[in-house]
């Protein structure tokens, strides 16, 4: 009896270590280690390299889209600094932390206290004498927060490095901008992009056919992380199987198909508003996100030959404000009509009443 | 137990409707694995059902076993924070937008204190067990930006230990950061067979004899593809009338009865005294608690079905811009009246213009 019990355990223990191995997602699994692992941001990793073998480095202000590489770069570079126990070296807040005023303030004179002397030196690595504090996601901390910022920085500069990371740097107030070095990331080519993804393919034993590549690289639109996520879902969900389509690869992604907007397009040329109303229920219904089919119809737009630019312009501005409606939190549903039905009236020339008094298609005043 | 939860499936086998979506969300949990997920899809499509059935798959019946927490906080700005948590040994639901303006602290708190604290050795020691945990966020679409932007980096740094399960109607209101760290999951609404479909099996289950498919289909068409409705009508016509008839009435809420004697009103006169009363009638729907983005699609509803081709382009436009006024405005009636005398505007010079008079 005992010797089943324990056999169960052991048995237990070897599942466990097998799916703690399995754990990771594949972005923090194939997260660059190194300065030298960072794909694409050339100028950025040149000069960071050049300030590591100097050990010498200034405040830092990375910006860019999403998925760039920005936090990974900056724990590349502490790893380099201070060797594999880079940890104690640096102290991380980001949005996920209570960043008030007096919050940073405390957080970063208690870190920055002890002084940076008396650390140990791991060897082979430069180990300079300060730390870093890494802001991540600088860009949604109030304004106030960013001016009180500007004093903590000055006190502790002789021991003490920054380093910003946000997504929009004209959110960053120019005092505290101004004393920083800033790097740009740029959104990842194609061919950089579809490197990386073969070689984790590759390591994980998932085949990526061509057409479901080229499908991951234009939802990714140069956003690593995006490519690394859709990848690993593609694989996982669709468990293998060669069947996954593009259409397939962008709702995994939260896009759009291809059909949906051309049916959209179709109701909007049969001038009929029913055919447009049941239409635009269909994307209710079917739960596409409304802002994905705003930006597909906006392609459309642009593209459609044998339409006046003046008619397009007036659709575009159309497009503009239902988008900005809705992030102000409109419905979108209604936002969606209101802009297919005005597309309706536009290109195909339908006419308003004269006598109604109201033009519908003038732009408003909001 | 209402029908509706009664009948609800527990495991992703006994799932009906979109059975690709099932099987791909076996195909997920089969390692045991699953990563961020993002579910988004109207309301009543079912995306809590699977979200459960999934779970299921992945821990075992043990998720099953739920307790509620009442749980306060105080924030430093020293406000209170109330907030029901729904949990299992193995997962957490939390409707952070019940924190209001408070969302954030919750989002930067309570989740990561969760993904913090957890113990994946002792978690693995029980059946079911896994190395991480599971919170569900529903909701996420009612969160403020600064919420959601508080999710990035917790999504990352505590990956191993905690996965998210966020759910949403819409997905256009959640931050690209944060849903480019999911595996976006879309649950359309069903169809009016699935809908017909359902409602015959629970009328089997509960020896409601034979659902008219006429009837079925009535239901299916008044809930607006929206299952939990669809199941409320058919016990409400149990109760009113068995057995079944092809014929019998589908009872819509009163409030929406209410709306539809409103649409009639604007139609029939346009004048100052109509909107008078029109003004009560919007009164006495805002102080019943029926939110006014609802009011106004329902008057759209209601009313686009009277009106002409070209009118309905106008009404939809003006609807939708009141619609945004009510949104960032602070006084809902305004705006609301603002629609209903339009209307009446619209319209009557429609007829005026149409028939001279
Ligand atoms: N330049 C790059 N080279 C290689 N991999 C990258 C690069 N950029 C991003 N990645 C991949 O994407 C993931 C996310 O990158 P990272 O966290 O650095 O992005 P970020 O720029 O900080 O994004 P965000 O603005 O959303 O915080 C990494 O784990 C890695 O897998
Ligand atoms: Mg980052």
């Amino acid at each position: 009896m005992f010797g089943t019990g324990s056999g169960q355990g052991g048995k237990d223990v070897a599942v466990a270590k097998a799916q703690q191995t399995k754990v990771q997602p594949w972005v923090e699994k194939y997260r660059p280690q190194g300065v030298d692992d960072i794909s694409y941001q050339d100028e950025v990793v040149k000069t960071l390299k050049n300030a590591i073998q100097t050990g010498t480095l200034p405040h830092l202000l990375f910006y860019g889209p999403p998925g760039t590489g920005k936090t990974s770069t900056i724990l590349a570079v502490a790893r380099s600094l201070f060797g594999p126990e880079y940890r104690s070296r640096i102290l991380e807040l980001n949005a996920s932390d209570e960043r008030g005023i007096k919050v940073v303030r405390e957080k970063v004179k208690q870190f920055a206290q002890f002084t940076v002397t008396g650390l140990e030196k791991t060897a082979g690595y430069p180990c300079p004498p300060f730390k870093i504090i890494i802001l991540d996601e600088a860009d949604t901390m109030t304004t106030e927060a960013q001016a009180a910022l500007r004093r903590t920085m000055e006190t502790y500069s002789k021991i003490t490095r920054f380093c910003l990371v946000c997504n929009y740097v004209t959110r960053i107030i120019e005092p505290l901008a101004s004393r920083c070095a800033k790097f740009r990331f740029r959104p990842l080519s194609r061919e950089v992009m579809e490197a990386r993804l073969r070689a984790i393919g590759t390591a994980e034993g998932a085949s990526v056919t061509q057409e479901m590549m080229n499908a991951i690289l234009t939802v990714a639109d140069g956003d690593m992380r995006k490519a690394v996520t859709t990848l690993q879902s593609a694989h996982q969900f669709y468990g293998g199987s060669s069947s996954i389509t593009p259409d397939a690869v962008r709702e995994m992604s939260g896009g759009v198909p291809d059909g949906l907007v051309q049916s959209l397009w179709e109701a909007i040329s049969t001038q009929s508003f029913d055919n447009l109303k049941a239409q635009c229920d269909e994307v209710e219904m079917a739960g596409y996100p409304t802002m994905a089919v705003l930006h597909r119809l906006f392609d459309l737009v642009v593209a459609e030959e044998g339409v006046e630019d003046a008619k397009k312009a007036v659709v575009m501005a159309g497009l503009a404000r239902a988008e900005k409606l809705i992030i102000d939190g409109a419905s979108e549903s209604l936002q969606l009509l209101d802009i297919c039905a005005l597309m309706m009236r536009t290109f195909l020339g339908k006419n308003r009443s004269a006598g109604s008094g109201v033009c519908v298609s003038t732009p408003m005043v909001l | 137990m209402l029908w509706v939860d009664k009948h609800r499936p527990t495991t992703l086998a006994k799932m009906d409707y979109h059975e690709d979506l099932t099987a791909r969300l076996e195909a997920l949990s089969e390692d045991g694995e699953v990563p961020h997920l993002l579910f988004y899809g109207p309301p009543g499509a079912g995306k809590k059902t699977r979200i459960m059935a999934l779970l299921r798959q992945v821990f075992g019946a043990g998720v099953e076993k739920t307790r509620l927490e009442h749980k306060t906080f105080k924030t430093p700005t020293k406000r209170t924070i109330e907030l029901t948590i729904l949990a299992s040994a193995f997962h957490q639901e939390i409707n952070a937008a019940e924190a209001g303006s408070g969302d954030r602290f919750v989002v930067q708190e309570v989740i990561k204190e969760i993904a913090q604290s957890y113990n994946p050795a002792a978690a693995m020691g029980q059946a079911g067990g896994r190395a991480y945990k599971v919170v569900i966020l529903t909701e996420v679409d009612r969160l403020s930006r600064q919420a959601q932007a508080a999710l990035r980096r917790t999504m990352e740094k505590y990956t191993a230990a905690c996965r998210l399960i966020l759910c949403c109607n819409s997905a256009s209101r959640v931050i690209e950061p944060v849903r480019s760290r999911c595996l976006g999951i879309r649950v359309a609404a069903p169809s009016h067979e699935s809908i017909c479909a359902i409602l015959n099996k629970v009328s089997k289950k509960e020896s409601c004899g034979v659902l008219p498919e006429a009837l079925a289909m009535r239901i299916a068409q008044t809930s607006g593809r929206n299952l939990r409705r669809a199941l409320l009508m058919l016990e409400a016509c149990r109760v009113q009338q068995h057995p079944f008839t092809a014929e019998q009435e589908v009872k819509v809420p009163d409030w929406e009865e209410y709306i539809a004697k409103l649409a009639v009103l604007l139609t029939e006169e346009q004048s100052p005294q109509r909107l008078v009363l029109a003004r009560d009638m919007l009164y006495e729907l805002l102080t019943n608690c029926i939110p006014s983005d609802v009011i106004l699609k329902t008057l759209l509803r209601e009313l686009l079905p009277k009106l002409d081709d070209q009118l309905k382009h106008e009404v939809v436009h003006w609807a939708a811009f009141y619609e945004h006024r009510v949104r960032v405005g602070s006084k809902e009636i305004f705006h609301l009246e603002a629609f209903v005398a339009k209307f009446m505007a619209l319209y009557k010079a429609f007829v005026i213009n149409t028939f001279g008079f």
